[in-house]
């Protein structure tokens, strides 16, 4: 056990896996100088096995398509999360399909590291989306840990898995420390319940997972919230999910996607098919508003989820009841 | 009007192909050519769904190219990538099924005939998106893991010229010296897209662009291309980087199989009896008769392939269609928990 900081935990994660299993590189761009920490020391480490590319987004990914289907497990890092849309095609059309449309003739294991997803005050439009709901829309095996000891452990899982995973390190969340067991490797599709609760579940995602506890501390004994992060976005845990709702009759779900088609949107659509019965009050999200981030703090913190409105979202399941 | 183009010296070429290698590649063209007019029936039967994009007067480039080939080396196709398979040996009967949607298919029926794909002979798939399958190429060439070096072909059509990724691909191969043979299949047509209107340079031009060097290839003769895939391949097997083949070719069909239908007029009939003069089984046949092969041998490894074909229907047609609740099959390599679309 040893307290690390999220990207530390990343970079060990990174190096164990390098170090036990010599089929893993990692290319990205200004990753050989490690402009995102995460590769800090690699290069010189695994000499080859490290390499910086052309800002050639398509190609690099596509590159790590055809090392993975020659036995390579590559992983790919996205200096910005945005450049997950010019690599579009090359991930959801390509590595993510490559298994079924050959009928498992062969499989892609890499891993797509999007090391600081997410607004983080002042970057603006182009560089401040979290766009794990759209990894997921295509079936992508998408993670994102809010903590470091899910950093570490999930990394080396979507390392090791045999499919395309995208991991989303949420901006807000690289400066957190943890304690983190080394050797675990993690299960990709398992939430976790990091806080127990009856009055109201509430399913956050990422840093917002913080956000969500530090409000419910404040709150204090006035609503007894269990609180659950995601961690796997897809495969996500319907089944705890749906344990957890079932015990709580409430749901509110925050989510920093857009609200249209985001990840609580479909929550909630899933738990209104199949929870319906158990629910006492209406679901509720808080996601980002169906907006570009604009430039200005003011505003962009008006379009991102904030504790405000999870207080607000609390106090509206639990204040339904008590009409 | 696009001309057919006279660039090759036969009589030297003949001098570097043998007999043998000859008669394996006409065979592998007839096989390529019967199968694709054997597809045509069976879209139009309604036997195959969809359409098919068919390989019909490229079959020189195809066969030329992997005629020249080692066992551990990768291809990337297209989504005209029928040829590409046949001509690395692929199996008739397991292609057909594919293509017929067959759980015995090549793909076991989830890929059809734009995404066909045989891995187990390196052969990393046709594509329905232009030019996406070339980086898989610069990726498989970056492992070496045989005793002789692995190279890759990308095949491309004249319509990627213009396509990012083939772009990005070309200076990522030249920057990382990889062993990537860039083939572009220039049939002068993107769809209906006249390559003249489209690129800006010739083919070449643009390889020497990113500095590979490659030259124009006669893409009806099978000498000429398995002579340029010879040179091309060495250069990459030899450690010098990535080449380029502009093959010039033409397909004597439709962009696919419906085209038929459409009464297209981007192409006139004289230009398609034009390029028919040269086509790459006649110039074949051709080449045979200067080595001194007998024109009844031609017509035996025609019945060849005819026979070849008539079984490979037969147990294609055979072989069952895959069970609806399989459809999610093969999306994961671990089981993972995936939703219906119902609830």
């Amino acid at each position: 056990m040893t307290v690390m900081r999220y990207q530390q935990a990343l970079a060990a994660a990174v190096r164990d896996e390098m170090s036990e299993d010599p089929s893993v590189i990692y290319l990205g761009e200004d990753v050989e100088h490690s402009l995102r920490f995460v590769s800090a020391g690699l290069a010189e480490s695994f000499p080859g096995r490290v390499r910086d590319t052309p800002i050639s987004e398509a190609a690099f990914t596509g590159f790590a398509t055809g090392a993975a289907m020659a036995g390579r497990r590559p992983i790919v890092e996205y200096q910005i999360p945005t450049l997950l849309y010019v690599a579009f095609d090359q991930i959801v059309n390509q590595a993510q399909k490559i298994r079924l449309m050959t009928g498992g003739q062969t499989q892609v294991p890499v891993t797509y590291l999007f090391p600081g997803s997410g607004a983080r005050l002042g970057l603006a439009g182009q560089h401040s989306d979290h766009p794990y709901s759209i990894l997921a829309h295509a079936g992508v095996k998408t993670l994102v840990p809010s903590n470091a000891s899910d950093a570490y452990s999930l990394m080396r899982a979507a390392i090791r898995d045999d499919d395309p995973v995208a991991i989303f390190a949420p901006a807000a969340c690289l400066h957190r420390r943890a304690e983190v067991p080394l050797d675990f490797v993690g299960r990709i599709g398992q939430a976790s319940i990091v806080r127990s609760g009856s009055d109201v579940t509430v399913l956050a995602v990422g840093h917002l997972v913080h956000e969500v506890l530090e409000v419910v501390d404040e709150l204090g004994t006035s609503i007894d919230a269990e609180v659950i992060d995601a961690r796997s976005i897809y495969p996500f845990d319907w089944r705890l999910l749906s344990e957890s709702v079932a015990r709580t009759g409430r749901l509110v779900v925050v989510d920093d996607s857009n609200r249209t088609c985001g990840f609580a949107a479909e929550v909630c659509a899933t738990v209104a098919e199949e929870s319906f019965a158990v629910l006492k009050a209406p679901v509720v999200r808080v996601t980002r508003a169906d907006s570009t981030v604009p430039f200005a703090v003011e505003l962009e913190r008006a379009v991102v989820p904030s504790r405000e409105q999870i207080v607000q979202a609390l106090s509206k399941v639990i204040e339904y009841t008590q009409r | 009007m696009r001309s057919p183009v006279f660039l090759s010296n036969p009589v030297m070429e003949l001098s570097c192909v043998k007999q043998s290698e000859l008669l394996n590649a006409y065979e592998s063209m007839r096989l390529i050519r019967s199968f694709e007019e054997m597809v045509v029936g069976l879209v139009n039967k309604n036997e195959i769904a969809g359409v098919t994009h068919e390989y019909i007067g490229q079959e020189a480039v195809a066969v030329g190219m992997c005629a020249t080939l080692g066992p551990n080396d990768v291809l990337t196709s297209t989504h005209r990538g029928h040829g590409h398979l046949l001509a690395r040996g692929a199996s008739p009967a397991a292609m057909l099924a594919e293509l017929l949607g067959r759980e015995s298919g090549l793909n076991a029926g989830r890929g059809g005939s734009m995404h066909i794909a045989d891995v187990s002979l390196g052969v990393y798939g046709a594509n329905g998106i232009v030019g996406a399958g070339v980086p898989f190429a610069l990726g498989a060439s970056s492992v070496q893991d045989g005793p002789e070096t692995r190279i890759a072909v990308a095949f491309f059509g004249d319509g990627a010229l213009n396509q990012g990724v083939l772009l990005e691909s070309m200076n990522l191969a030249k920057v990382w010296g990889l062993p990537v043979v860039f083939c572009c299949e220039n049939n002068g047509y993107a769809v209906t897209m006249p390559s003249s209107r489209a690129t800006s340079v010739t083919p070449v031009e643009r390889a020497a662009g990113f500095g590979i060097p490659g030259r124009t290839v006669n893409g009806m003769d099978v000498a000429d291309v398995s002579a340029a895939a010879t040179e091309a391949i060495t250069w990459a097997r030899n450690g010098f980087g990535p080449y380029f083949l502009d093959c010039q070719c033409y397909r004597f069909v439709g962009h696919h199989t419906a085209e038929s239908t459409m009464k297209l007029s981007y192409r006139t009939q004289e230009e398609i009896d034009l390029w028919r003069l040269r086509d790459p089984l006649l110039r074949g046949i051709e080449l045979l008769a200067d080595s001194g092969v007998p024109p009844e041998t031609v017509s035996a490894i025609d019945n060849r392939v005819d026979t070849i074909l008539a079984e490979a229907l037969d147990l294609a047609m055979a072989g069952i269609r895959p069970a609806p609740e399989s459809a999610l099959d093969f999306l994961y390599s671990s089981p993972t928990l995936v939703r219906w679309g119902t609830s």
